[in-house]
């Protein structure tokens, strides 16, 4: 797993590539919360577009760092994730038509 | 019809868990499955032998062991531990319940294991260990 970080005033970006597991998880967890405690950020970036692979162990690390943020009234977004975890589980569909004939 | 079968056993380390889902894959792979189909099996079996590692055992020493089976276009997969075993599977098996919110673990294992395969089946003894049965059913290149 590989992280890369920018910033832009309070809020911080880390760019993923890789595979997220329970394994890999843990590191990822731990870096990026050094980076979050370092600078005292209170807004966070994670982009998904690297990430080839993701088990629940993902959904694990950004709850995690919801709750971290949370509690110093910052916030978490997501953005590129492809993973199917999620959208298996809770299906996603464009709009609500498609949602009535799928579902 | 097809028949194959393999068996790995590896170490119970969380180093081995991207080995243990790309084995399978690998193993499945002669069924000509599609790019999903095989992200379904990698990611049900990535989320069985991480319960095997941290629920099951207390230690990095321990075996987990996985069966591979190929029937036709049917794969059934075997994850093993000789672990702790689950209290209650009833409600392990629930979204959202973890044993350990301590390690950030989102509760999800069992609904991704059951939403990917076609078929689930958990045996566990107290002491004795778990049994993962899962099932997955290939659509054959027409």
């Amino acid at each position: 797993m590989h992280l890369n970080f920018e910033n832009s005033e309070d809020k911080l970006i880390v760019y993923m590539s890789g595979e997220l597991d329970h394994h890999s998880a843990e590191e990822v967890r731990n870096i990026i919360d050094d980076r979050l405690d370092r600078d005292s950020y209170s807004k966070l970036i994670m982009d998904f577009g690297g990430v080839s692979f993701m088990d629940s162990s993902g959904i694990g690390v950004v709850i995690g760092r919801y709750k971290k943020l949370h509690m110093r009234n910052g916030k978490v977004c997501v953005t590129r994730i492809q993973s199917s975890v999620m959208f298996k589980i809770i299906m996603l569909y464009d709009d609500v038509e498609q949602a009535v004939n799928n579902i | 019809m097809c028949h194959n079968r393999i068996k790995i056993e590896f170490l119970s380390k969380s180093q081995n868990e991207s080995f243990a889902r790309v084995a399978v894959a690998a193993f499945a792979s002669q069924l000509d499955p599609t790019i999903e189909e095989i992200t379904d099996v990698k990611t049900a079996v990535s989320e069985a032998v991480t319960n095997a590692i941290i629920h099951g055992y207390d230690s990095e020493e321990e075996m987990i062991s996985i069966e591979a089976i190929i029937n036709g276009t049917e794969l059934t997969v075997i994850i093993k531990d000789t672990g702790k075993g689950i209290d209650n599977l009833e409600i392990a098996m629930q979204p959202l319940y973890t044993s350990r919110p301590d390690l950030e673990r989102s509760g999800m294992g069992f609904t991704v294991m059951e939403t990917f395969m076609d078929g689930l089946e958990v045996k566990s003894d107290k002491g004795r260990g778990t049994s993962i049965i899962m099932k997955k059913i290939f659509n054959p290149l027409s």
